[in-house]
């Protein structure tokens, strides 16, 4: 059973989600050690991802992309800050071009991800650091399209009742 | 549906200026405060200024960037200058935060998803 619990600071900024997982922690370090398992979780299902360069060394760059309905692109990279296997990890997130570099307009946000075990399950903490109202908003977008269908397909739903 | 409508809502309702505007403000620790007090009560820019050590000046301009921002509202009552907190655009900045805590949470459902998996 998985239970999610989160935190928002407003004024920081910052979200703090916590999840406890049915596995021990270094499969779920796995997830996001591997770069074709981190894909299958990180997109939404309508804008799925794919990590073109993904290692979790510190001052690794990783690219990664999300592919849209219409076949649009959004390109993103992490720049590994803290590797510390299989517990913690903590990296910087921003908005890439095609070939995976920072396009440095839209401003930076700050991951960090702590792996705890509790019993045979596994304590995922993660804080998220804004710089940009306008790049949270831009992945926002990434991830609301899906929202949007489903709604749509619930509404369909209860018209069709 | 809600997700979807509050998304709508703070498309339409706040251009990529204007929460730009509200949070650069809110990234100043003194303007953070000043938000908090004048939420709780209206105060003076005077009383304001008292509160932390630094110029009348500078607690001025402090309020004046969060003014732009919307964050507060300031109104001139006789010699004083009055700044009250505008919770509608508070609000409207958590919104930001709510949809990006709910698109975390999906991804944990994925990731459990691929943990059920073995």
């Amino acid at each position: 059973m998985t239970t999610i619990t989160s935190e928002k600071d407003l004024d920081a900024l910052t979200m703090t989600m916590h999840a406890t997982f049915d596995a021990g922690v270094p499969r779920v370090w796995q997830i996001w050690e591997d770069p074709r398992q981190l894909e299958r979780w990180w997109g939404p299902p309508e804008w799925p991802a794919t990590f073109v360069k993904h290692t979790l060394e510190p001052g690794a760059m990783s690219h990664y992309y999300m592919t849209g309905p219409d076949g649009e692109k959004g390109h993103g990279w992490w720049r590994i800050t803290t590797v510390d296997a299989p517990h913690g990890l903590e990296l910087d997130d921003g908005f890439a071009d095609e070939n995976g570099d920072p396009t440095g307009d839209l401003g930076e946000s700050h991951m960090t991800l702590t792996l705890e075990a509790e019993g045979e399950q596994t304590r995922m903490t993660l804080r998220t650091i804004f710089e940009s109202a306008d790049q949270l908003e831009q992945m926002l977008q990434m991830g609301m399209e899906e929202g949007m269908k489903l709604a749509m397909g619930q509404i369909e739903a209860i018209l069709a009742e | 549906m809600k997700p979807v409508m509050y998304n709508q809502m703070v498309v339409q309702e706040l251009s990529d200026a204007e929460i730009d505007r509200i949070f650069h403000a809110l990234a100043d620790s003194t303007r953070r405060d000043i938000v908090t007090r004048a939420i709780k009560r209206e105060q003076s820019v005077t009383a304001l200024a008292q509160a932390y050590a630094m110029s009348f000046a500078a607690v001025q301009k402090h309020v004046a960037v969060l003014e732009r921002a919307a964050l507060v509202t300031k109104e001139r009552r006789g010699r004083q200058q009055i700044v009250r907190g505008n919770l509608d655009t508070i609000r409207r900045a958590g919104e930001l935060l709510d949809q990006y805590e709910r698109l975390w949470r999906d991804r944990v459902g994925r990731i459990a998803d691929i943990l059920s998996e073995g």
